[in-house]
């Protein structure tokens, strides 16, 4: 018995949300008093033994140049076998964009019980129970995982990073792919924070006029370390890009502070933020519904208050005015 | 060409949430029921998209539901697609629902397979990816755009921080999300043509439920804002860094 976690990487580096998932796989791991072991398909600048300070005793490296773009099916193959030949009965993935696609994929090929969403350590005191996000935020379900081999897909940002002291056996895994999806290009955007995995999200709403004036929330993203996020009304008028919409059909995201300027907070927004865990709602109707689901808020016109709220984080902060 | 979209049925997005039977059941007493929203704007309008170039294609609708569905997959049937396939059976989990989808789909032997990114219920995401790994088809999640020449799809998926252009010959299964296609409202000759279309109901395989829902869980309520005057920003960043802690 063992528990396996898969590690995602792009451009050379593991994933934030990957670290959540072996920080919380080796915790289970030691709650069942089992190992816990990586698997990593593709290669990475880091020296990968150094994710041993995460936990993990062992992880299992396909380095094949070919596995560094994600094809679902070869992924949940490989894993699939990788997981049955260490005697894996436990498999966790981040809940990201990456592990969506190869999750539910290897939980089907090995007939296994798949919670994604989670939140928390399964309690097995009676059975192998998981809490994951439901209706969109708006609840959680506890979910009965009923087969010997489980997979969980932890959901970002809602299971700390843990490091300590240690260092990883890195195995060399040989695989044989046959990708029957063809990559023909693929675009990150970098330099920047990518929404999922940031801390702090600065978004703005209509209430900001024009794309003209997304200069402040820039700069109070950039004096926070913040990534920036949009409404759907700033999306679909293109005054932002669209990766940048957060919401029921944008991008869903659990940052630990989510300020919004300028949004009135409909539900559908709501939908895709309402797992942040501290919210700040800058708007100048006092009626707006977003201060219902806020935890501070300013009743105030943006363009006087976020000026001041960044000169307030340089100071606080010791940057330069 | 023949395109089979699957449809789930949804709480509507602005519906209360809360819980009976000592938290174990959804209280659907009075809930609005809908398309849900990825099924139908993104996967079903794509698929219409799809046939209007292409009018030799066929669409069918799938779902797994009781008697109660009907009015849902009538709805999607007034926007579109020739006819809909419903597995008599109560949608007891994800793996569950991939199995009766794999059996309708290996039934109807299609080239294209849509779902919608996830459903605005359960939040799984996991039923695109079971079903293509149940009939040993790729699978391409998140797709953004989706464009089809002869038997060879160009897809663009959302990927971590960024997105891929993918090449791949049909047939396939692909979950679809905003920019795929838009919204589109149902018109009256669709709503009329839609009463009389084909709706086929089919008994379920026999497959196994792998989860169960043991209790749901409302989150705490909130505070309630703390509201600071708007000549005082400073003081909102002190509580954040003080009190909130978040930076």
């Amino acid at each position: 018995m063992s528990v396996l976690i898969f590690i995602d990487h792009s451009e050379g580096q593991v994933k934030k949300a990957s670290l959540e998932a072996l920080s919380y796989g080796a915790a289970l791991a030691g709650q069942l008093g089992v190992a816990a072991e990586g698997i990593l398909l593709g290669t990475v600048t880091t020296d990968l033994s150094s994710l041993g300070r995460y936990g993990v005793k062992k992880i299992h490296q396909a380095p094949q140049d070919g596995l560094n773009h994600l094809d679902a099916q070869v992924y949940a193959k490989i894993i699939a076998e990788a997981a049955t030949a260490s005697g894996a009965t436990i498999l966790v993935f981040s809940n990201n964009l990456s592990g969506k696609a190869v999750a539910p994929r290897v939980a089907a090929r090995l007939k296994a019980a798949l919670v994604s969403g989670a939140v928390a350590l399964p309690d097995t005191t009676n059975g192998f129970v998981v809490k994951k996000n439901v209706f969109s935020g708006k609840a959680f379900a506890h979910v009965a995982l009923n087969t010997p081999v489980r997979v969980i897909a932890l959901n970002p940002n809602s299971y700390a990073v843990k490091e300590g002291e240690g260092s990883a056996e890195v195995l060399s895994l040989a695989v044989t792919a046959a990708p029957r999806v063809k990559v023909l290009s693929a675009t990150q955007a970098s330099g920047q924070v990518p929404l999922t995995e940031a801390e702090i999200v600065v978004s703005g709403g209509r209430g900001l006029k024009g794309p003209e004036n997304w200069g402040m929330i820039e700069e109070l993203a950039k004096v926070l370390g913040a990534a920036t996020a949009c409404s759907r009304p700033v999306a679909d008028a293109h005054w932002r890009p669209h990766n940048e919409h957060v919401g029921q059909t944008g991008i869903a995201i659990a940052p630990n502070l989510y300020i919004a300027i300028g949004i009135s907070g409909a539900i559908q927004h709501l939908a895709g933020v309402n797992r942040s865990k501290v919210i700040v709602v800058v708007n100048k109707d006092p009626e707006a519904p977003f201060f219902k689901a806020a935890d501070y808020g300013i009743v105030g016109d943006a363009f006087e208050v976020v000026p001041k709220m960044i000169e307030a984080v340089k100071k606080l902060k010791g940057m330069a005015q | 060409m023949k395109i089979l979209v699957c449809i789930s049925k949804t709480p509507d997005t602005t519906a209360k949430i809360s819980f009976t039977q000592n938290n174990t059941k959804f209280a659907s007493d009075g809930v609005q029921w809908i398309i849900n929203p990825y099924d139908e704007w993104y996967a079903l309008v794509r698929a219409i998209e799809l046939k209007e170039k292409d009018p030799s294609a066929v669409i069918h609708l799938a779902t797994i539901g009781l008697a109660d569905t009907e009015p849902i997959i009538r709805k999607a049937l007034a926007i579109g697609g020739d006819e809909a396939i419903r597995v008599n059976a109560d949608s007891a989990d994800s793996f569950y629902i991939a199995a009766q989808l794999a059996e309708v789909a290996r039934q109807g032997a299609y080239d294209l397979i849509f779902t919608g990114k996830e459903t605005i219920d359960y939040n799984g995401s996991s039923i695109g990816g079971m079903l293509a790994e149940l009939l040993d088809l790729p699978y391409i999640s998140l797709a953004v755009k989706f464009d089809l020449s002869g038997d060879t799809a160009t897809v663009i998926r959302e990927i971590e921080g960024g997105e891929e252009t993918d090449e791949v010959s049909l047939p396939v299964v692909v979950s679809c999300q905003k920019g795929v296609a838009e919204q589109r409202i149902p018109n009256m000759k669709g709503i009329m043509s839609a009463r009389t279309k084909p709706l086929k109901v089919v008994e379920p395989v026999a497959a196994e439920a792998l989860t169960s829902i043991v209790s749901f869980e409302l989150p705490p309520a909130k505070a309630g804002v703390k509201l600071v005057p708007a000549d005082n920003p400073a003081e909102l960043i002190r509580l954040l860094h003080e009190e909130a802690k978040v930076f």
